[in-house]
């Protein structure tokens, strides 16, 4: 291992302590301003009515999963590239790829909660809620693989392949299941389709989601990525201890 | 006792193909530029699972010669194996087999080498023949060398009995067959003698005795251990993970 | 040894496995029809539901003998240290996935005519545009065995093989299970023009997924 790597290697926080902070600072003043702007500032849909809040929640939400996953799949190919390969992108890849799971089952749940209301139904065939819940899987199985216990660098490789299996698969996800509803007769009555010409107040609403996600997710990514060179640190420290133990006992049965 | 080792006499150049198929039939002519280090770990350590199988484990191994790995149960001597083989990845450390460095690449010294593990690497639903000529083909061989290693280990009279039904024993010759019919600069060899009987531990003794002839360096993991020494130029012993030489007196 | 000769090797002797060991028959196609029966049972073969939902029905159950055929393709690599001695005699990883997939793919075409036959008889299906079913089954059969094969071998090296797979596996596969079901319905409504694009997104799945085989296979095989 090159001393580059093994230096990168060590790198304890994805962003240095005074930006982590201003980050934090930042998303707790952009949800603020996103819960004044989407209850109150914002007018109600001339349709929909108050229920079509959700959607400041609901498509913000949205985005930052698909961040999430398209910073997992970055971190995978920066792991794999030799010249790249250090630990900090498999730790950054693990970590965004758990909250942009989180994200998918919130992004499903407020579709589901927002759809209620309008609908009338709980869930609905639409192709972007059956594309997020086939993502919410895909997602769930590579962290199943990462949580089994193996030689870090084993599941780093693992994990980065499976990511990227998993990032070819969506758009033909996406594609398929777009075309598939659209071919469907009752698609078009259960589309909660973004207003095109949705009023100033409400695309300004939109926009300070997006940021405040934006940045909830950002630091939501340092900490877990802080939690994961610790618990690498920890098994560094078990390793050691336990090879300490196993040739101690090994000296100790001598014949 | 550190016997010199014995001068190589395997045919190996680039241009032509390896002569495949058993000793016997190879050219012992040619002299050939002798390797001197086969193996060379340093602070190797080996994990499985989580489990630091190999502790920092140290040795060199030169050309020719059979080498004796001894140790308690559990003590790492089976991972050694697997390691120098190429089928386990390193943790840390440095290894290098039969010039390859193992941290880089682990994968194009292995037809260089043969491994007698305690399992057989073969199918259960396939014959001897089958499972040898599979082995041998697979190897790049032909099906020849693998008659020819099949009949050298007596395995002719149950040539068509699936592996399912093969005694230990059988399955042992079966897997030393598939060992010899690569041909190797490097045998690995772990516990072979358990299973056998007492004509196969003939067997099997002088096939250690063939392959130091034949300039081969052979590493033998074994609890056999008055056998195995006698035929053993070296003995190391393993021990929680690490390598220990022994020094003759 | 050529690549093709290598990956002859390794599927005929899959095959030869297979040919005697006769897993697929006495146990994935009995599985795969107890399935189709079960359909039966759960949909109530009188209100005329069955033939309708048939192509998707269909594909469901093969898609779970899949599973276990897949399974079974590694599980006997597993058995008496096999993986390790494939690895040792120096193939290229990408003819083992090649030959496994290839193998696989024979397996499940058997097991897919046997399954159609009986859902054409116990369903009560009209048979119609049997090019485009063909078409479509092979090409969905390739998209399933190549992803199948590279998930089997991440799989089976690990400890909760039997539970992993379906959850790793499943939900990649979601555009051929699309793909396939509204390929057979279209051939079978007699609109085989409508079939032929998702034929088309089949054939794409198979090639794309075959060469992320053929390239993520080695790595994965190799960490056991």
């Amino acid at each position: 291992m090159n001393t580059t790597a093994a230096a990168a290697d060590a790198r304890t926080r994805l962003l240095p302590k005074g930006l982590g902070r201003t980050v934090d600072a930042l998303t707790l003043v952009a949800i603020g301003a996103l819960v004044v702007f989407g209850l109150v500032i914002a007018p109600p849909d001339a349709v929909q009515g108050d229920a079509q809040r959700i959607m400041y929640l609901h498509v913000p939400a949205a985005w930052a999963m698909y961040l999430a996953f398209f910073v997992t799949t970055l971190a995978s190919v920066l792991w794999l590239v030799p010249r790249t390969r250090s630990m900090v992108w498999d730790r950054v890849a693990g970590s965004s790829a758990e909250i942009g799971l989180i994200l998918t089952g919130l992004t499903l749940v407020l579709g589901s909660l927002w759809g209620r209301p309008i609908w009338g139904v709980w869930w609905a065939w639409d192709a972007r809620l059956v594309t997020t819940a086939v993502l919410f899987f895909l997602y769930l199985g590579l962290l199943a693989l990462r949580a089994i216990p193996a030689d870090p660098n084993v599941r780093a490789r693992r994990s980065a392949i499976t990511a990227l299996i998993v990032f070819i698969d969506v758009p033909i996800v996406h594609f398929s299941v777009n075309w598939w509803r659209t071919l469907h007769q009752e698609a078009t009555v259960f589309n909660p389709e973004l207003n095109p010409q949705i009023e100033g107040t409400m695309a300004l609403t939109l926009w300070i989601g997006v940021l405040a996600f934006t940045l909830l997710y950002l630091a939501l990514l340092d900490r877990r990525y802080r939690l994961a060179t610790l618990e690498e640190g920890l098994a560094e420290r078990e390793l050691d201890a336990a090879i300490e133990a196993r040739v101690t006992a090994g000296a100790g049965g001598a014949a | 006792m550190r016997t010199r080792p014995v001068p190589l006499t395997i045919r190996r150049t680039v241009a032509e193909p390896r002569p495949r198929g058993f000793a016997a039939d190879r050219d012992a002519s040619l002299p050939l530029t002798p390797v001197s280090s086969v193996v060379r770990l340093r602070s190797a350590v080996c994990l499985l699972g989580r489990f630091p199988a190999l502790a920092g484990l140290d040795l060199d191994l030169d050309a020719g010669g059979v080498v004796l790995l001894s140790g308690p149960n559990g003590a790492g001597k089976t991972t050694l194996l697997k390691l120098l083989a190429g089928l386990l990845p390193l943790h840390s450390g440095e290894a290098t087999v039969l010039g390859t460095d193992l941290g880089l690449d682990r994968r194009s010294h292995r037809r260089r080498l043969a491994l007698v593990g305690h399992d057989t690497g073969c199918y259960d639903d396939l014959t001897v023949r089958e499972n040898l000529r599979f082995a041998a083909r697979a190897a790049g061989g032909h099906a020849g060398s693998a008659d020819a290693a099949m009949h050298r280990l007596g395995l002719d009279p149950i040539a068509d009995v699936v592996h399912a039904r093969l005694s230990a024993g059988q399955r042992r010759r079966l897997a030393l067959a598939v060992a010899l019919g690569r041909d190797p600069e490097l045998l690995l060899l772990d516990e072979p003698h358990a299973g056998l009987d007492a004509e196969g531990r003939e067997v099997l003794d002088a096939l250690l005795r063939d392959a130091r002839a034949e300039g081969r360096t052979v590493l033998v993991a074994s609890h056999e251990l008055d056998r195995t020494r006698a035929l053993a130029d070296r003995e190391v012993v393993v021990r929680g993970g690490r390598a220990y030489p022994v020094e003759a007196a | 040894m050529s690549l093709l000769a290598e990956v002859r090797l390794v599927a005929a002797k899959d095959l030869r496995i297979e040919a005697r060991s006769r897993v697929l028959l006495a146990q994935v196609l009995p599985f795969g029809a107890i399935v189709v029966l079960l359909f039966a049972f759960a949909l109530d073969p009188d209100r005329g539901v069955l033939a309708r939902v048939a192509p998707g029905l269909f594909w469901i159950a093969v898609l779970l003998a899949a599973l276990l055929a897949i399974g079974r393709a590694f599980a006997l690599e597993q058995a008496h240290g096999a993986r390790d001695g494939l690895r040792l005699a120096g193939l290229d990883p990408a003819s083992v996935f090649l030959g496994k997939a290839a193998a696989i793919v024979v397996q499940l075409l058997v097991l897919e005519v046997v399954l159609g036959l009986g859902v054409v008889v116990l369903y009560g299906v009209d048979l119609r545009g049997g090019a485009v079913l063909a078409v479509a089954a092979v090409a969905a059969t390739l998209g399933l065995a190549s992803t199948g094969t590279l998930y089997g071998v991440l799989a089976a090296g690990l400890r909760a093989r039997e539970t992993l797979l379906p959850l790793l596996l499943l939900p990649v596969l979601a555009p051929v299970m699309l793909g396939a079901t509204r390929a057979f319905e279209d051939a079978l409504d007699g609109a085989t023009a409508d079939a032929w694009p998702w034929v088309a997104l089949l054939v794409v799945f198979a090639l794309l997924y075959t060469g992320v085989g053929m390239l993520a296979f080695g790595p994965l095989w190799e960490d056991a």
